[in-house]
């Protein structure tokens, strides 16, 4: 029996402990805002937070998730600073990578207050949008940071 | 317009139309011979939107949203004939329904094949709700006006709510659309504003929206399906023991093979069938599978390339002539010759296909992330040989499409399976799939022969390509891109006296499909590359060149079967968005420095025309960085402004990934490329740093913005390489030409 807190709510688990995290969320929690899109943790799409830190859910095994705190999008109070920026900068066109992109952009605001353009390029280059919204994801976290200072 | 909660579904029930309404005979663009059997739509406000006593007005949105922001703007345009206020406004997305006319998402024709109809629908209402208030307060709809929501009576100042009328506007005949007045241009509230944003963003950012991903239907199973590696195979035997033996998993299923033309038939294969995605996946790595030979097992792209190469070189089928080529090359004089190659693309939405569906008592409902659900419609009621009005489709959000989403192949594999296994099953394809069981963009060969004269121009311009037509779907034997031809080869602006663009014929190994501005993306390169070859021949600017090439302001001559009447090639448009583009760009002024560069390319597609200058700076591993782009656009008449410029930023995006990365490539008939490592797209670090969009304020009729934002991309960033490396970049992807 694996057991595990997701979005501040005791789980337990007793299915394959190969599974994914993802998987998980999606299938048996019913979480559905974190997406897939790769399963190789090339895309960021299904980036949750374990224990603070952003982690592809896709290449998480359930094994490994054993005993962490999990929060994803659903988690998150809403609207966060981050949300408000990506609504004000209009920044989704399908919307499908924006869950993942907004709690990559999280968790880089928390352990980088103002990060410039190159650490912002650093920290979401993990993350694909494939309708191309990168400029705006940019200038998003950039407003984001100023409401939270 | 009291209607029923689902209003589809009563137009199921009830089936004919009402008597009284109008059908209007809309639809632009219909050229593609498997549009042609669309009905127009239904213009009855009855159809498309409600209102509740509350006041609540639910608009339907009958195309799909897959980033586009179709399913915004065409009800914002209902509410503004109407005379909604927005926030007021809820959507409701239509299922596939004949009724609404052609539902297909593509061809960038959403907001131009549906602009006239929503703002008729949107008029009507609000001419039953003004006339259900002068009855009411026994005065003539004449003296009667709205405000946002409110129809009022000035003389006497009475005033009541949409929701106050609703009930008594609804029993009312629908007025004539001969008696009804459109708003003015200049009393638009919501066309063409600023502050427009799309309907779902508040769901997306939180998590809420509901992809086709994120469909679910009680009791239901997944499937994961091992699809023939090669195009045509079957199943020859399966082992599936180690398969069953997964944890979760609970069956295989053998889906029959497909009979060419594939058309959106299923592929065939193996499913197996599981308790959760996860263990689908796992359970079909344990498959063992041997495959049926196929002819297209001898599709290896390297030997392919040197087919389509010489069919490109070779006299093809006319698509346009102008005067006499031949007899002007024969002259003799200057000759340039030039070859371009183009691979497959594959589309990679960030979702990759999936759908659920549920067979029950001889009638399907599937849930899927489909650009096109009549299609889906059709597809399953072929694959079930049942009557397509027993399949209800619902569309979800797309998470991303670009054209693939058109192709409904998965939306029946869920059907078959769900008649097969007597309950709901949901499909999901892994990125491996997506990738390697794509419809493809087309690998294409383009030859290029110019005669200039003394002055650097062209007397005499020959183009001819060679591709697998997106026809070799509908039909096994197509080897001409008939259709083709009407995106960016037959519609050469420049005043050229002797001019022909040629097609040759190339055979498919994989099916072919349409991604986002299709053929316009090998078209406007070879062009566009062709062009700026020329210019660098005759010493000119790029820029200025284009701008004598074009000749005088005028609307270039097209035979009759190719001229679209209502959107005529205008060069005086083609002109102001390259002057525009080179002004907001610094053209003139840019810096000529050694690894760093601008390019130009210009191109009309979907009826909009675009002009793009992109910057490179080429490091001295040869890398190339895009620092800037600067994109001006005439689309017509615009809706939501801001979506118009997230569009052309995305393209300069996809455009970057298809210069720079895209490569799809076959060994004997199997893809070899499966996910992002090696397929790769543009990354934040590495995309486009800042893309600057203009819009021409323009009142023509609106045109597209979805597809015309991506050809001129990669022409004018190879044409950056050109100006900052002196290298010409013939094909693609950029990663093929040595820079350093």
């Amino acid at each position: 029996m694996i057991r595990l807190k997701v979005n501040g709510r005791e789980r337990s688990f007793s299915g394959d402990p190969d599974m994914p995290l993802l998987w998980y969320l999606r299938d048996t929690a019913g979480l559905t805002g974190t997406k897939f899109g790769c399963g190789m943790a090339l895309c960021g799409a299904c980036t949750v937070h374990k224990d603070g830190k952003p982690v592809r859910s896709c290449s998480v095994s359930m094994q490994a998730a054993a005993g962490s705190e999990i929060t994803t999008i659903e988690g998150i109070a809403a609207l966060h600073p981050v949300q408000k920026a990506w609504i004000a900068a209009r920044v989704p066109q399908c919307g499908y990578c924006q869950t993942g992109q907004i709690m990559q952009a999280i968790a880089l605001l928390q352990t980088n207050k103002h990060p410039t353009d190159a650490e912002i390029d650093q920290a979401m280059s993990g993350n694909i949008c494939r309708c191309g919204t990168y400029q705006r994801i940019r200038a998003a976290i950039h407003q984001a940071a100023k409401e939270m200072a | 317009m009291n209607r029923i909660q689902n209003v589809s579904r009563r137009g199921f029930l009830q089936g004919a139309l009402a008597s009284g309404v109008f059908v209007l005979g809309v639809r632009l663009g219909a050229r593609r011979a498997w549009a042609a059997e669309t009905a127009a739509p239904l213009i009855d406000p009855n159809l498309w939107l409600s209102i509740a006593a509350d006041g609540t007005v639910t608009i339907t949105a009958h195309r799909s949203e897959m980033g586009c922001g179709s399913r915004t703007a065409l009800p914002l345009v209902v509410a503004e004939e109407l005379d909604a206020d927005w926030s007021r406004v809820k959507l409701e997305q239509a299922i596939g329904d004949q009724r609404y006319g052609d539902q297909d998402t593509d061809g960038s024709h959403s907001v131009a094949g549906s602009f006239d109809d929503m703002r008729l629908v949107g008029g009507m209402a609000r001419a039953m709700l003004i006339s259900a208030a002068a009855a009411q307060w026994q005065v003539p709809a004449s003296q009667c006006s709205t405000q946002p929501h409110v129809v009022l009576h000035a003389a006497s100042g009475r005033k009541l709510g949409f929701g106050e009328l609703a009930a008594a506007a609804a029993k009312l005949p629908v007025p004539a659309r001969e008696q009804i007045k459109l708003k003015p241009r200049s009393s638009w509230r919501y066309i063409g504003s600023e502050k427009n944003t799309l309907y779902d963003v508040p769901d997306i950012v939180t998590g809420k929206a509901v992809f086709g991903m994120d469909a679910t239907l009680p009791g239901m199973v997944y499937a994961s399906i091992e699809h023939p590696p090669v195009l045509g195979q079957a199943v020859k035997s399966l082992d599936n023991k180690s398969a069953l033996a997964v944890h979760g998993v609970r069956r295989t299923v053998v889906l029959d093979p497909l009979t060419p033309p594939h058309g959106f038939q299923p592929l065939g294969g193996v499913a197996v069938i599981a308790d959760n995605t996860w263990s689908a996946f796992k359970g079909r790595q344990r498959l063992k599978v041997e495959w049926t030979a196929s002819p297209h097992s001898a599709y290896n792209s390297a030997q392919y390339r040197k087919a389509l190469q010489s069919s490109s070189r070779n006299p093809g089928k006319v698509a346009r002539n102008v005067g006499d080529v031949d007899a002007e090359f024969a002259k003799g004089g200057k000759l340039i010759e030039a070859e371009y190659y183009t691979p497959h693309l594959a589309h990679a939405s960030m979702e990759p296909p999936v759908a659920v569906a549920d067979y029950r008592n001889g009638k399907v409902v599937a849930w899927a992330p489909t650009q096109n659900p009549q299609a889906a419609q059709a597809t399953i009621a072929a694959a079930l040989k049942m009557n397509k009005e027993d399949v209800t489709c619902h569309v979800t959000l797309l998470g991303g499409a670009f054209g693939r989403k058109s192709m409904p192949d998965h939306v029946a594999e869920a059907a078959v399976l769900s008649k097969q296994l007597g309950k709901p099953v949901k499909v999901v394809w892994s990125r491996e799939d997506d990738i390697r069981f794509d419809y493809y963009h087309s690998v294409a060969a383009l030859y290029m022969k110019a005669a200039v004269g003394a002055d650097g121009k062209p007397t005499a311009w020959l183009q001819r390509s060679a591709f697998p037509p997106i026809a070799s779907t509908f039909d096994a034997a197509a080897r001409y891109g008939d259709d083709e031809m009407a995106m960016g080869w037959n519609d050469l602006p420049y005043d050229i006296a002797h001019h022909r663009a040629e097609n040759s014929p190339a055979d498919h190994h994989v099916r072919i499909g349409w991604l986002r501005s299709v053929s316009n993306i090998y078209h406007a390169f070879a062009v566009q590359s062709f062009v700026d070859e020329l210019a660098a021949v005759a010493g000119k600017d790029p820029v200025a060149y284009q701008l004598e090439l074009l000749g005088a302001d005028r609307i270039v001559k097209l035979d009759g079967s190719d001229a679209d009447p209502l959107y005529p090639i205008d060069t005086g448009r083609m002109r102001h968005v390259m002057q525009l583009v080179a002004e907001k760009s610094g053209w003139a002024n840019r810096a000529k420095v050694k690894g760093r560069g601008m390019g130009f390319a210009v191109h009309r597609s979907f009826r909009t025309y675009v002009a793009t200058v992109v910057e490179v700076e080429v490091d001295a591993q040869g890398k190339v960085h895009i620092p800037n782009v600067w994109s001006a656009l005439d689309a017509g008449t615009i809706v939501s402004p801001d979506n118009v410029r997230n569009q052309f930023q995305g393209a300069a995006v996809m455009g970057t990934s298809l210069a720079l990365y895209g490569d799809i490539t076959a060994t004997d008939g199997v893809i070899d490329q499966s996910n992002f490592h090696n397929y790769p797209v543009a990354r934040m670090n590495q995309a486009p740093r800042n893309t600057q969009v203009y819009i021409v304020d323009s009142s023509a009729p609106p045109a597209g913005v979805g597809e015309p934002g991506l050809p001129p991309f990669a022409p004018a960033l190879c044409n950056a390489v050109f100006a900052a490396t002196g290298r010409r970049v013939r094909e693609l992807p950029l990663a093929k030409t040595k820079l350093v």
